[in-house]
């Protein structure tokens, strides 16, 4: 039974231990690599990851791309959403398509 | 178009045929599976961007219902309130096979049934906010879960989508015209050389001709 995992700035992330997903504090720094990779290693199938630290660590998080699990999915952290979500789905259209043209309309990203 | 380094001989030209033919066949395939990956895809990446929109709203709610509960209550007893979780969840990883791409399938599972198990602390010295903030949390984790899954799908199919369409390309405008520039060639060389032969026996042909003729002079 694989586990689900919460990385992310402290404020943001507290609340989903309630929930019972395992919370995983961490800076913007090379510490939070390291945990990406043990995460990554160990039995996790999905990791939940605050936007700024999913951006600071994007080049870590690309070698899991091709893999089954985990999936690495952003959220909104406390300060709220900064459309990197949205983003990174336009930008798998258009990698897909060749341009975006299910939400090149839409102005919210 | 540049043609391939071949030797223009007949065998050449049946070799160079039958790739032709399989190549067209594997651009045709190759083509349906473009057509139907893109279709499922353009499905399953609407579905992702209404959840993550969803999911996106649901958690700047929780945010502030978790600021508001942080306001109401001092913050030591909050954290130690969350110390210890009641609930547990675990996920089954299975494959799911979408025209060869493999995707995972997440099938979650709640260690505790019952719902209330979510608030791990005692309510005697949290405030309510604290229960709505971790309620409309627990809400909002059905979509986190299913966003996950379509997220990662939409991504791997995507990362599919690009490697068939250029399959597709280099068949369509690479392959195949190389290939059929190449048997015109060979077949031009072969029909030039038969034409040589033919004017070379027909030169041969006047030439034995002439001697025949030489020769009934003389003897005449």
């Amino acid at each position: 039974m694989s586990r689900i995992a919460v990385m992310g700035d402290r404020e943001s992330v507290y609340g989903f231990a309630a929930v019972g997903l395992d919370v995983i504090p961490v800076q913007e720094n090379d510490e939070a690599g390291r945990l990406l990779r043990k995460l990554a290693e160990s039995d996790y199938a999905i990791i939940y990851m605050t936007e700024r630290v999913y951006h600071y660590l994007h080049n870590e998080i690309a070698k899991y791309e091709d893999a089954l699990t985990p999936a690495i999915v952003p959220i909104p952290g406390v300060s709220g959403t900064s459309g990197l979500g949205v983003a990174m789905i336009k930008k798998s259209v258009e990698r897909a398509i060749g341009s975006d043209i299910l939400f090149g309309g839409k102005s919210n990203a | 178009m540049a043609r391939r380094q071949v030797n223009p001989t007949r065998m050449e030209l049946t070799s160079q045929k039958k790739k032709l033919a399989t190549a067209r066949r594997g651009h045709k395939l190759l083509k349906d599976k473009r057509d139907e990956l893109m279709r499922q895809f353009l499905i399953l990446a609407k579905e992702n961007m209404s959840l993550r929109e969803e999911m996106e709203n649901r958690l700047t709610v929780c945010a502030k219902n978790f600021a508001l509960a942080r306001a109401s209550m001092p913050s030591p007893v909050l954290d130690t309130g969350l110390l210890i979780t009641g609930q547990e969840i675990g996920v089954n990883v299975g494959a799911k096979n979408i025209m060869g791409v493999t995707t995972p399938t997440l099938n979650v599972k709640m260690k505790s049934a019952n719902s209330a198990d979510i608030y791990p602390y005692g309510l005697c010295f949290t405030s309510g906010d604290l229960d709505i903030a971790v309620k409309s949390l627990s809400d909002t984790l059905p979509v986190m879960l299913k966003l996950a899954e379509t997220e990662k799908t939409a991504r791997l199919m995507s990362a599919e989508i690009e490697k068939t369409r250029r399959r597709v390309n280099a068949l369509e405008y690479t392959v195949i015209p190389e290939i059929t520039e190449t048997i015109k060639y060979i077949s031009m060389k072969l029909d030039e050389n038969e034409r040589s032969n033919q004017i070379r026996l027909m030169k041969v042909k006047d030439m034995m001709l002439e001697q025949a003729r030489g020769y009934e002079a003389v003897n005449a």
